[in-house]
């Protein structure tokens, strides 16, 4: 039992890791590269599009889908791993 | 063919298609008409759920804030897309894996209280009817254009349809039916957008053509257009921010957390068959909308190029925009400008008479623009065209092909009463399920359930559409409030239920009460009283933007703020939850487990 308790105490822990880290990556992007960093950015071009303003209008979407995928798929490694997936 | 028979000839097929899909799939019993016994995959979900997420306020309302906010449209680019990664790794695999029906119901057993399941319906009712608000405002709009009245007739109208609409089916039914919507409306979408850039730059991918070269020059099309709007007196477009960084830093995470806090789409993750599932469900939801998504910016940006260039053609020649002869002559003016002029929605006034429509930023602080404005006699702006038109004008603009214009009007009715049916679910559950069932009559037969549910549904809509007569904005503005509440509310509260173990239920009730009671004061000062016209109160409050120069749509970040403060205070001096309480968060926390709901009690 106690070891149980253990299990899920350090599969919660790795759960919080990602997302930590996860988040921080989303919030780089979101107000770093497109808000805070953006007029800076926009020195360097994408084609005709200025950097920071590509960053908010077209970058930041595609890497918030990479972003989702990319935890699923750590996710599921973290569940199995600590043998509380489904079945 | 005319026009108007292609209109209504594209959107009647549409109706009936999505009519028999509902037929087909009627709901039977209260737990297939809210959540279609938990068995629909990932990707199909995923679909679903984008057209359900993506409303009027996406389709009709957001590429006319963008065309006209420029960079600082970016809020909700960001916003409505950023809040999935949220919703994906925050809420929805520990929602399913908690496997009850609605919201509220996840308040009363995680903070084992009634009246916090109260306080949760009452949250959700100012936020879903603040959305259907906003939705009304853009069906308003498509109506009107579609059936060429006025726009408080398109609203009538539409107000008669979603009701019909949503009463009709449940969820089972809207799961397919919305499958079915969503191809219509990303149809609609994109194809005006190839169409557009491929005219514009010659790359018919929209989100390539935005960052390429004008057709036939090598000058690319946004450095174009930041030419052509500078020169008009309007700010450039590639960097106008919206307010200053903090308030669109806000206004981003406010839509952020609101969209992971919004019933309606929370609701979507309980019908997938398990917690993988639902992980895999967010992320699916994002590509589809991200397809509409990211064409949006081009959409916005091409409509504002190509309305510039109708209404002072002298641009695309090249010509000095003050010369004489570089604006439009009125008696030439376009078709389409004649037929939106009947909505309402656009309007025009000589006010130099002489005959031609002059567009430009008679606000501007430039002191060039203003000297040559003066010098060419143009007496202020003579074109009004309100932000709700320019997608279902943007066709008509680029003079395509009519059945292009057909679909577009077509996907715009599709996005409206998608996500109305799917708030008017989200409200009827909350109401007769939640409120009456849960706290008020516990006996309540399954029959009458369902009949408390149509009746909460009708209100909700009368209310709506009567508000939406003088909506507190444009669609994606009013709808921005509604993400707001949800965020200042319901998000901080389903949060903390799943990742604090300490937090109570004396702690919830006063986050969310405080979240909603600061923010509804800040918007309220600014839109009046539940949005009555005539009631705002924004001196009392130091004029408008007052708090740090955020605008009301930014301020649900910063009440959710305040909730997570109140809710950890308040926590930290009164009991800690009971422990069947505290077992009950590990175990939503551990996948395994998981089984399909049923019922519902």
């Amino acid at each position: 039992m106690d070891n149980k308790i253990k299990q899920e105490n350090s599969y919660w822990f790795a759960t919080l890791r990602l997302l930590g880290i996860i988040l921080v990556i989303w919030a780089v992007v979101a107000f770093g590269a497109s808000i805070i960093f953006a007029e800076f950015l926009n020195r360097f071009q994408l084609g005709g599009y200025p950097l920071g303003f590509w960053f908010s209008q077209q970058g930041s979407i595609y890497i918030f889908v990479a972003l989702i995928f990319i935890y699923t798929f750590f996710m599921d490694r973290i569940d199995r791993k600590y043998d509380v997936h489904e079945n | 063919m005319s026009l108007q028979v292609t209109i209504y000839i594209v959107v009647g097929l549409t109706f009936l298609l999505y009519i028999g899909i509902a037929v087909w799939s009627r709901a039977k019993s209260t737990s297939d008409f809210y959540v279609a016994g938990a068995t629909v995959n990932p990707v199909m979900n995923g679909m679903a759920t984008a057209a359900d997420w993506m409303s009027a306020a996406s389709f009709i309302s957001m590429a006319g804030m963008i065309s006209i906010m420029g960079y600082g449209g970016s809020v909700f680019l960001m916003g409505w897309t950023g809040g999935y990664v949220l919703l994906a790794m925050l809420l929805a695999p520990y929602l399913r894996k908690f496997g009850k029906f609605t919201v509220p119901q996840f308040i009363r057993d995680r903070f084992y209280s009634k009246a916090a399941s109260a306080v949760a319906v009452i949250c959700l009712l100012f936020a879903s009817l603040t959305y259907i608000i906003g939705q009304m405002t853009g069906v308003g709009v498509a109506f009107s254009r579609f059936l060429g009245v006025s726009n408080n007739v398109g609203i009538y109208i539409g107000m008669a349809v979603v009701f019909a609409y949503a009463v009709f089916g449940g969820m089972k039914g809207i799961t397919y039916t919305q499958i079915a919507q969503y191809c219509v409306l990303i149809f609609a979408y994109t194809i005006p957008a190839i169409f557009i850039s491929l005219q514009l730059t010659g790359n018919p991918i929209p989100q390539i053509g935005l960052g390429s070269s004008m057709a036939g020059t090598d000058v690319a099309l946004l450095t174009n257009l930041d030419k052509v709007v500078t020169e008009l007196g309007f700010n450039q477009y590639t960097t106008n921010v919206a307010g200053s960084k903090l308030n669109m830093s806000l206004f981003t995470l406010s839509l952020m957390i609101g969209t992971a806090g919004l019933p309606h789409v929370i609701m979507r993750f309980f019908t997938v068959p398990s917690v993988k599932a639902a992980r895999r469900s967010a992320g699916w939801t994002l590509i589809f909308i991200a397809i509409l998504y990211t064409t949006a910016p081009a959409v916005g940006a091409m409509a504002k190029y190509n309305l510039h260039a109708t209404v002072t053609p002298g641009i695309t020649r090249n010509m000095d925009v003050f010369a004489e002869g570089s604006s439009l002559k009125a008696s030439e003016r376009p078709d389409w400008m004649k037929r939106w002029e009947n909505t309402g929605l656009l309007k025009w006034e000589d006010k130099n008479s002489d005959g031609r429509i002059q567009y430009y930023n008679d606000q501007t602080k430039d002191q060039n623009v203003i000297a040559k404005a003066q010098e060419a006699g143009w007496k202020g702006n003579e074109l009004d065209v309100n932000a709700d038109i320019i997608v279902l004008a943007n066709p008509e603009i680029a003079m395509l092909p009519n059945w292009v214009i057909a679909l577009v009007a077509a996907g715009g009715l599709a996005a409206a009463l998608s996500t109305a049916a799917g708030l008017l679910m989200a409200i009827s559950a909350a109401i007769s399920h939640d409120l009456v069932k849960g706290i008020f009559a516990p006996k309540m037969t399954e029959k009458t359930e369902l009949w408390v549910g149509k009746l909460a549904m009708a209100f909700s809509i009368v209310v709506a559409g009567w508000l939406g007569l003088n909506p507190p904005g444009f669609a994606a503005g009013t709808v921005a409030l509604a993400f707001g509440i949800a965020a200042s509310t319901l998000f901080p509260a389903l949060m903390m239920g799943i990742f604090s173990i300490r937090m109570n239920k004396e702690g919830a009730i006063a986050g969310m009460l405080s979240g909603l009671f600061v923010t509804l004061f800040y918007v309220f000062a600014h839109k009046g009283i539940f949005f009555i016209q005539g009631t705002q109160f924004v001196d009392l409050i130091g004029g408008p933007n007052s708090f740090f120069g955020i605008t009301p749509e930014a301020f649900g970040a910063v009440g959710a703020v305040c909730n997570f403060i109140v809710a950890i205070i308040v926590s930290r001096f009164t009991k800690s939850p009971p422990l069947e309480v505290q077992q009950l968060v590990k175990a939503v926390r551990i996948p395994r487990g998981s089984k399909n709901i049923k019922g519902a009690h």
